[in-house]
């Protein structure tokens, strides 16, 4: 975002995340857009090696996810995917962490039973394709 | 006269060598030390370092401690630093060449090991995934989804369409430890009636060898997805990364 494309995409992707969600269960952290934290995936550190470091790196955007007290963050990026899945498993799973196609589908109500991995127990079964 | 508090040698050359690659020198003359940059850098504190202490330290000549700090592995290059400097200082260009400074084989295995790997084959895969793996999960998959939802019997995952507007790659992560990740995005796709492809060349959409500050490689693994995209004549790549 803040390296490619702009503020421009930023804003297209609350436009998407907001329509399947509902405006009213979006939750934006602070900051965003382009002044937003990187997680700590990308750059290489989830292959570094340096595990304490890339987990002290994200402790930053963990607060972030925190105090919006949301139940589910999603990530549009695979690195961001797996740092930030990794960042809730260390604090007792904090909060669900899910691809954006997952939500999309989910939405659109064509999300199978093997495509759920990483929902709650809340949304487990909801709007389960194809329906029983 | 006291005692100075750090030896420095006054010119460094290892700046001055980055200096000359960058445009406009990346500014590295045009440090305020107003520390905006190291405020908001996720890395600072990690090994006693932060963004700001690099470029003063590089600038004072410091270049042993530059090139030998493993801080230059903590930062991800994430580039909000000059998004918030004033001066719009090219810190992280300055820490991807002290990374080059690094002999080859001393840099982390994990990015090395993934680098080398994805070296290996023309599916740039650093999971090591070849060509006939990749093909295989794809249909198997497909078939297994094809025969479970019935909305989505049609749906295809082409494998080296040629002229599909669209070329999508995927990380190596999906097809090889979470292949239902990928079905989402096929049905997506499916249903906006997206004209598109995955090539068994070139499809892998990571590059380690960038992480790994090995140019040459990392230009070689680039080359070798744009061929797999302009061989099968698609105009637009689609990363998935
Ligand atoms: S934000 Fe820019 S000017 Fe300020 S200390 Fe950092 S590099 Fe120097
Ligand atoms: S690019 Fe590196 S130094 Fe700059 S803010 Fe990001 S992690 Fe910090």
């Amino acid at each position: 975002m803040r390296k490619s494309f702009g503020d421009p995409v930023a804003d297209d992707l609350r436009f998407v995340v907001k329509t399947v969600v509902g405006e009213e269960n979006f939750i934006d952290m602070a900051p965003n857009k382009s002044n937003n934290y990187c997680c700590g995936g990308g750059g290489g550190y989830l292959q570094s090696g340096y595990t304490d470091a890339r987990r002290a790196y994200g402790s930053l955007k963990a607060e972030q996810i925190l105090a919006t007290g949301a139940a589910y963050c999603i990530t549009p990026c695979h690195n961001c995917h797996a740092q930030v899945h990794d960042l809730s498993e260390i604090r007792e799973h904090a909060w669900q962490t899910v691809h954006l196609w997952t939500i999309i589908c989910l939405a659109l109500g064509i999300l199978g039973e093997n495509e759920r991995e990483y929902l709650g127990d809340d949304l487990k079964e909801v709007l389960m394709y194809p329906a029983e | 006269m006291g005692e100075p508090a750090i030896k420095i040698t006054g010119k460094s050359v290892f700046m001055d060598k980055v200096k000359d690659l960058l445009p406009e020198g990346g500014n590295l003359n045009l440090c305020l030390t107003c520390g905006a940059c190291s405020s908001g850098c996720p890395a600072t504190g990690l090994e006693g370092m932060d963004p700001r202490k690099f470029l003063r330290m590089a600038a004072l000549g410091m270049d042993e401690e530059i090139s030998s700090t493993p801080w230059v592995w903590m930062c991800s290059m994430c580039t909000r630093c000059v998004y918030v400097c004033p001066m719009k200082i090219n810190i992280p260009q300055l820490i991807f060449h002290a990374r080059k400074t690094w002999p080859r084989d001393q840099r982390p295995k994990g990015i090395l090991g993934s680098c080398d790997m994805a070296l290996r084959s023309d599916t740039c895969s650093a999971m090591g995934a070849t060509e006939e793996d990749f093909q295989f999960v794809v249909e198997d998959v497909l078939s297994e989804y094809q025969e479970a939802q019935p909305e989505f019997a049609e749906m295809q995952a082409p494998l080296n369409k040629v002229g599909a507007e669209f070329y999508l790659n995927q990380n190596s992560r999906e097809p090889v430890t979470e292949p239902d990740e990928m079905v989402p995005l096929w049905k997506i796709l499916h249903l906006v009636g997206a004209d598109w492809t995955y090539g068994t060349k070139g499809w892998a959409a990571e590059n380690y060898c960038l992480f790994l500050a090995d140019d040459e490689n990392w230009e070689k693994i680039v080359r070798t997805k744009v061929k797999a995209v302009e061989d099968l004549k698609c105009k637009v790549w689609l990363n998935t990364e």
